[in-house]
C-alpha cells in the first residue's frame, strides 16, 4: 500500500469513526429517551377536548419528543467538529505541552530537526512542542499537514542523540503525512465524549428512577422493557471501554506504516531502532500523558509492558505493536537497504 | 458521429488531465531544486563564520580550512556564471570537508566546550541535513515526474507538451564520495 492510498484511507476511516461514533450517541441518547424521558413526559397525561363533547387522553407516543436524542446527537456533532477542529489543543492542552524555546541548545535542535524533516518529506513545517516529563515519548496531533504539531517529552531530549531524536520526528512525520494525526485527534476526543456522554446518562438515570413510580409503571407496562434496558445499561456502561478499544486498534496497524516511512525518510533505520531500544528500556509511566491520548504516542506511555504481551489481551489493549517486532522489521529494512544502497549510500549525504 | 465527439471528448479530457497532473509535478519538482538553492546559500553564508571561530583552535587543519573556503568561492563564482556542473563538484568538496571538520573538531576540548562553536556545529550540522534531505526530496519528486512522463500513455505526448526529463542528483561512477569518508581521528 502506497502513503496515497493510506492517506485515502485515513480520511475514509476518520468518517467511519465519526460514523460508529455517532451511532453510539444515537443509541445512548435513544435509550434514554425511551426509558428515562419517555416516562417522565408519560407520566403527566393530557386531556384534549374532543368534537363528541368530552375529554380524551391524547396519546403519549404521539407526544413523544426524543430530547434525549437530539441533545446526545447534537452533542456528538458539537463533539466531532470541535474535535476536528481545535483537538489538537485539547491534546496538547492535556499533556501540558508548551511551545519549543530556540534559546535552550536541546530544543533549539529540536526545532531544527523538524525543519529538517518537513523538507525530507515535502510538508509544511510543524510545530515543536515540548511535554514537560522525564520519561521518554513523543506524539503528533493536528488536522492536516498544514496544522500540525510534534511534541517530545524533556527526557526524549535529554536522552536521545541527534540522529535518534531525528528518527523519532520522522516517525511523527509520518503520521502528519499519512493523515494518521486526523484519524487520531478525532478519535481522542470522541473517545472523551462518549464517556463523558455515557457517565451523564447513567448518573441522571440513576436520578430519575429514584423518583419511583413513574419509571417502575413504565417499565412494565412497555413489556420487555426490563431486559432491553439492561442491554442499554450494560452499553452505556461498556462505551467508553469498546470506544477505547476502537481507538487502540486503529493506532497498531499504523505504527508499523510509519516506522517503515520514518526509516524512509531518513534513510536511517537503525537509528531509529536504537530510539525505540532507549524508549523501550524506560519503562516508566509517562505521567504527563493521560489514558485518553495514549494511542497517539509513538510508546504506550503507561509503561505497563502490555506491549510485550502477545494474545488476546495485548491485542485488544495494546495501543502499539509489540516494540520487539517493530525493531525486528526495522533491522530488516536496515539490512535490506544494506544491500541494495552500498553503492548510493553516500548520495543522501553528499 | 455521436460515437466520435464522445472519443474526442474522452481524448480531450484525458489531455487536459495529464496535462495538468504533469504541470503540477514540474513545480513540485522546480520547488524541491529552488529549496536546495536555499540550503546552499545558508551554507555559504554559515562557513565564514565557521572558519573564523575554529581556526585559532585548528591549527594542524589549516589545508581542510583552506579547502572548504576555496571551493566556497570557486562555487559561488560557478553558480552564478551559470555553470552548474563545476559548481556542484565544488558542493561536493564542501561537504567533505565540512563533514571532516565536524569529525575532528570533537578532537579539541576548548572547542568541544565552547557554547557558540557549540551552536555553530549544530547550525553546521541541520544544514548538512537539510541540504542532504532537500536532495533526497528532489530526487524522489523528479523520480515521481519522470516516471509520470515516461510511462505509457503519456509517454506519447509528454515531449510534444513541452516537459523534458529532469536530471537527479547523482555523484559520478568513479567519484572519490562513493567510498566511505575515511575520517583519521588520530591527531
Amino acid at each position: 500500500m502506497n502513503i496515497y492510498e493510506q492517506q485515502e484511507k485515513n480520511k475514509r476511516l476518520t468518517i467511519f469513526i465519526f460514523a460508529v461514533f455517532f451511532v453510539f450517541f444515537i443509541l445512548i441518547g435513544l435509550g434514554f429517551d425511551y426509558f428515562y424521558l419517555g416516562t417522565v413526559s408519560g407520566a403527566k397525561p393530557k386531556y384534549k377536548w374532543n368534537e363528541n363533547g368530552y375529554y380524551e387522553v391524547s396519546g403519549t407516543s404521539s407526544q413523544f419528543f426524543p430530547l434525549g436524542t437530539i441533545l446526545a446527537s447534537g452533542f456528538a456533532l458539537v463533539m466531532s467538529f470541535s474535535g476536528a477542529l481545535s483537538g489538537h489543543k485539547m491534546v496538547l492542552r492535556s499533556a501540558m505541552a508548551r511551545r519549543a524555546v530556540e534559546l535552550s541548545p536541546k530544543e533549539k535542535q529540536f526545532v531544527n530537526i523538524v525543519k529538517e524533516m518537513s523538507i525530507a518529506s515535502g510538508l509544511p513545517q510543524p510545530q515543536a512542542y515540548i511535554v514537560p516529563d522525564s520519561d521518554l515519548n513523543a506524539f503528533a496531533t493536528g488536522f492536516s499537514p498544514e496544522n500540525s504539531y510534534i511534541a517530545v517529552t524533556e527526557g526524549l531530549l535529554e536522552k536521545l542523540n541527534r540522529e535518534e531524536l531525528q528518527a523519532v520526528v520522522a516517525h511523527e512525520m509520518s503520521h502528519i503525512r499519512n493523515y494518521d494525526i486526523r484519524v487520531m485527534t478525532v478519535a481522542a476526543a470522541l473517545v472523551n465524549a462518549v464517556s463523558l456522554i455515557s457517565d451523564w446518562s447513567v448518573r441522571s438515570a440513576r436520578y430519575s428512577s429514584g423518583r419511583g413510580y413513574s419509571s417502575s409503571s413504565s417499565r412494565s407496562g412497555r413489556g420487555g422493557g426490563g431486559i432491553l434496558i439492561l442491554v442499554w445499561l450494560i452499553f452505556v456502561l461498556v462505551a467508553p471501554i469498546i470506544s477505547r478499544i476502537l481507538a487502540l486498534a486503529i493506532s497498531r496497524q499504523r505504527e508499523y506504516l510509519a516506522d517503515a516511512s520514518a526509516a524512509e525518510l531518513t534513510r536511517n533505520p537503525l537509528a531509529l531502532v536504537s530510539a525505540l531500544e532507549k524508549i523501550r528500556m524506560s519503562v516508566e509511566p509517562t505521567y504527563a500523558v493521560n489514558n485518553g491520548i495514549a494511542h497517539m504516542c509513538i510508546t504506550d506511555p503507561r509503561g505497563s509492558l502490555i506491549e510485550e504481551r502477545e494474545g488476546l489481551v495485548g491485542d485488544l489493549f495494546a495501543t502499539h505493536p509489540p516494540m520487539e517486532k517493530r525493531i525486528l522489521a526495522l533491522k530488516l529494512m536496515a539490512y535490506q537497504m544494506s544491500g541494495q544502497t552500498r553503492s548510493q549510500s553516500l548520495g543522501g549525504i553528499a | 458521429m455521436i460515437i466520435l465527439a464522445v472519443i474526442a471528448g474522452a481524448l480531450a479530457l484525458w489531455l487536459m488531465f495529464t496535462y495538468n497532473s504533469l504541470v503540477k509535478l514540474k513545480n513540485q519538482t522546480l520547488n524541491a531544486l529552488k529549496q536546495i538553492d536555499v540550503q546552499l546559500k545558508r551554507r555559504h553564508d554559515l562557513i565564514p563564520n565557521l572558519v573564523s571561530s575554529v581556526k585559532g583552535e585548528m591549527k594542524f587543519e589549516q589545508d581542510t580550512l583552506e579547502k572548504v573556503i576555496n571551493a566556497r568561492a570557486r562555487a559561488i563564482n560557478a553558480a552564478q556564471s551559470g555553470n552548474m556542473k563545476e559548481a556542484f563538484e565544488n558542493e561536493n568538496i564542501i561537504t567533505q570537508g565540512l563533514s571532516k571538520i565536524m569529525a575532528l573538531s570533537e578532537n579539541y576540548p576548548n572547542l568541544k566546550s565552547n557554547e557558540q562553536v557549540k551552536q555553530l556545529m549544530e547550525e553546521l550540522s541541520h544544514t548538512e541535513n537539510t541540504l542532504a534531505f532537500a536532495r533526497q526530496f528532489y530526487n524522489d519528486i523528479a523520480t515521481k515526474f519522470n516516471i509520470a512522463q515516461q510511462t505509457f500513455p503519456n509517454n506519447m505526448i509528454a515531449s510534444a507538451l513541452g516537459f523534458g526529463r529532469s536530471e537527479l542528483f547523482e555523484l559520478p561512477a568513479d567519484s572519490k564520495e562513493r567510498e566511505n569518508p575515511k575520517v583519521d581521528l588520530t591527531i
